[in-house]
């Protein structure tokens, strides 16, 4: 599984969850991700496809989520995404899904990418489902997966808090 | 209920949305695989979009039965769908032009049955 051999995790923490409707996630670009040095010399900006790519793990832990990830969720297609902005190292992006269709055989997001007020991308998205004992399961491009366990991790993002010692006195520095 | 003019001009706006084609391209006869490069995960793309579009619900199958001419399906001999299959075709695809595929009943032809017309016939079907 791609999760055991590296962590493909294009967002940060999701910021809102309501189960089988919508979520939002951000992704805080950084210079210190090494793609933006070469997008481009002079003129770093976030990678289109690496948004879509945030944006399908969005929509794509919310559609798992509502059949408990009882499927393997895949990035089937994208059927439309148009990009009207950019987004620069120190921009925190967030990207919405709200989940037009679900059902057993898979289901369709709708997506949004903000910066602030500005909308950086929008379009829709549509993922297949397989199980985890289907026959096709083995010819599947790993590099399509949405997620792997170890994904999920991701709904574990910011359960760390800000580091407070919220005793009398207390200073976690100290 | 939507005449038939009109759920064409819908499906058609679906099927240009769905596989990015010219709404020239979609006419009646043309079929979805090879004439309009779908391929098989955009069925599921579209079954979603004619729900969107009509509200209606399409149960999986429905519209697209799936696994018409796997290797177990018992209805394939030599590349060719037996009359077993045919008939079972008839059952399953009903909006589809089965006799023209009986004609030259190739396993290859299969796709030849999945038309922008099958759509609108099932549709008309179950709209009415």
């Amino acid at each position: 599984m791609i999760g055991d051999l590296m962590r493909w995790y294009w967002i940060d923490r999701f910021v809102e969850f309501d189960s089988g409707t919508a979520a939002k996630a951000v992704k805080n670009v950084t210079l210190a991700e090494e793609h933006l040095h070469d997008h481009f010399p002079g003129f770093a900006v976030m990678p289109g496809s690496l948004m879509v790519e945030g944006m399908a793990q969005t929509g794509g832990i919310l559609l798992g989520e509502k059949f408990n990830f009882e499927y393997i969720v895949i990035l089937a297609k994208v059927p439309k995404i148009t990009f009207h902005s950019w987004a620069c190292p120190g921009d925190s992006l967030f990207y919405s899904a709200k989940l037009l269709d679900a059902r057993e055989e898979g289901g369709t997001v709708e997506v949004t990418a903000h910066v602030g007020e500005r909308l950086v991308a929008d379009g829709e998205i549509v993922f297949a489902h397989l199980k985890q004992d289907d026959p096709q399961f083995g010819r599947i491009d790993q590099k399509n997966f949405v997620f792997s366990n170890n994904l999920m991790d991701i709904f574990e993002s910011g359960r760390a808090g800000d580091g407070v010692d919220e005793t009398p006195g207390g200073n976690p520095s100290e | 209920m939507p005449t038939s003019d009109e759920i064409f001009e819908k499906v058609q706006e679906t099927l240009v949305d769905a596989l990015g084609v010219d709404d020239d391209e979609v006419t009646p006869e043309a079929t979805l695989i090879e004439d309009l490069g779908a391929e098989s995960i955009d069925f599921l793309d579209i079954v979603f979009r004619l729900e969107r579009s009509f509200d209606i619900k399409i149960p999986r199958g429905e519209l697209f039965p799936e696994n018409l001419a796997s290797a177990d399906s018992g209805f394939v001999e030599d590349g060719v769908v037996t009359e077993t299959g045919v008939a079972e075709l008839r059952s399953k695809m009903k909006h589809a032009d089965v006799d023209a595929f009986a004609a030259d009943p190739k396993v290859e032809n299969i796709s030849n049955l999945f038309t922008v017309k099958m759509i609108c016939s099932f549709l008309e079907e179950k709209l009415g």
